[in-house]
C-alpha cells in the first residue's frame, strides 16, 4: 500500500516536473492543488443509500430505453398518420351512408303520404299510421350521427395522449419540453355560461322524457 | 282550447334530414305551414321579420346555438312570449334546467314519437 502511494506520489512528481517545464509560467503548487481536490471528490466510498439510488437510476435509464425501444418497435407514428384518420373516415362514411339511406326512405315516406291524402277512411288512417312510424324511427339518423362524432372525439383524445407519450418517451430531438395533451373531454364546448352539450347518453345514464317531464313540473 | 293550425311554425335544425323528419310529422298532425331555418341566427332573423305562432328548435347549433336563439327570443319584446320548444338529444338534469331558467316552454328529448310531438305542442299552445 505505502510502495503503491510511493509510486503514485513519484509519478505525480514527474508529471508536475514536466509541466513546470512546459509551462514555467505556471505555478505547479497551484496544479497540484486541483489536482488534490478533484482526487478528493472522487475518493471515499458511496454509502448504501446512494449505492442503490445510483443503481435506481441506472434501472430507470434501463426502463426508458426499453420503452423508447419498444415504442419505436410498435411504429406509433402510424397511428397518428394513418389509423385514426382512416377510422374517422370510416365513421364518416358510415353517416354519410346512412343519411343517404334515411333521405330515400323519407322520400318513399312522402310519396306514401302522398297517396294516403287521396284515400278515404281506414285505408288512409292505416297508411299514415304506417308512415308516422317510419319518421319516428328515422330520427336514428341523427342520434346515431351524434353518437359516431362522440366516437371521432375519442379517437382525436386517443390521438393525442399517444403524441403526448411518444413526445414523452421517445424526446424530442431539439430538446423542447413534449406539448401538453389534450384534455380527454368528449363533451362539446359551450358558450360561456351555458351548460355543456353531452350529447346522446347511453340508456342506462339518460333521463327519459317522463323523467325530463317530471323535472320541467317541479319548476310549476 | 281550438289550436289554429294554420299558424306559421318555425323548426330550427342544422341537420336537415331531422328537418324534414319534423315537418313531415308536423304535417300529420296537420300543421301546413312550416318553415325552417338551419341555425340559430337564421331562425332569429326570420322570426323578427315574420309571423310565426311557434319555434320547434334543436339546442345543438353552431354558430348560435337553441339556447342562445331562446334566450335572444325571450329578450325581444316583440318575441318574448312566443312558445318555444327544444327538441334535443341533451337529456341531463343541467341542460333541461338550463333551458327552463331560460324560459323553455316544453322540452323533448331526441328519439321521440309523434304522440309526444302532438302532446307538447297542445301543452305550449293550449297555455299559449
Amino acid at each position: 500500500m505505502l510502495e503503491m502511494a510511493t509510486k503514485t506520489d513519484t509519478r505525480l512528481s514527474g508529471k508536475l516536473a514536466a509541466l513546470r517545464t512546459r509551462y514555467p509560467a505556471s505555478d505547479p503548487e497551484m496544479v497540484a492543488e486541483v489536482v488534490r481536490e478533484v482526487l478528493l471528490t472522487m475518493r471515499g466510498d458511496l454509502s448504501a443509500r446512494e449505492t442503490g439510488l445510483l443503481a435506481e437510476i441506472e434501472d430507470l435509464g434501463r426502463v426508458i430505453s426499453t420503452a423508447r425501444a419498444e415504442i419505436a418497435a410498435l411504429q406509433v407514428d402510424d397511428i397518428t398518420a394513418s389509423h385514426i384518420p382512416s377510422a374517422t373516415d370510416e365513421l364518416d362514411a358510415i353517416v354519410a351512408h346512412t343519411a343517404g339511406a334515411t333521405d330515400s326512405i323519407l322520400e318513399v315516406c312522402e310519396t306514401l303520404d302522398r297517396v294516403a291524402g287521396g284515400l278515404l277512411g281506414e285505408p288512409a288512417a292505416a297508411l299514415q299510421d304506417a308512415t308516422t312510424k317510419i319518421y319516428e324511427a328515422c330520427s336514428f339518423q341523427d342520434i346515431t350521427g351524434q353518437r359516431i362524432s362522440k366516437i371521432v372525439a375519442t379517437l382525436k383524445t386517443i390521438d393525442a395522449k399517444v403524441a403526448h407519450i411518444v413526445s414523452a418517451f421517445g424526446g424530442a430531438e431539439d430538446g423542447a419540453p413534449p406539448p401538453r395533451a389534450a384534455p380527454l373531454t368528449l363533451d362539446r364546448a359551450a358558450p360561456h355560461g351555458h351548460p355543456p352539450l353531452h350529447g346522446p347518453q347511453l340508456p342506462a345514464n339518460a333521463m327519459d322524457q317522463t323523467g325530463i317531464d317530471k323535472l320541467l313540473a317541479s319548476f310549476d | 282550447m281550438t289550436i289554429d293550425k294554420s299558424m306559421n311554425v318555425l323548426i330550427v335544425d342544422d341537420y336537415k334530414t331531422m328537418l324534414r323528419i319534423i315537418r313531415n310529422l308536423l304535417k300529420q298532425i296537420e300543421f301546413q305551414n312550416v318553415d325552417e331555418a338551419t341555425d340559430g341566427a337564421e331562425a332569429l332573423a326570420k322570426l323578427r321579420s315574420g309571423s310565426y305562432g311557434l319555434v320547434i328548435s334543436d339546442w345543438n347549433m353552431q354558430p348560435m346555438t337553441g339556447l342562445q336563439l331562446l334566450q335572444e327570443v325571450r329578450a325581444d319584446g316583440r318575441l318574448k312570449a312566443m312558445p318555444f320548444i327544444m327538441i334535443t338529444a341533451e337529456s341531463k338534469v343541467e341542460n333541461v334546467v338550463a333551458a327552463k331558467q331560460a324560459g323553455v316552454s316544453n322540452y323533448i328529448v331526441k328519439p321521440f314519437n309523434a304522440e309526444t310531438l302532438r302532446e307538447k305542442i297542445e301543452k305550449v299552445l293550449g297555455h299559449a
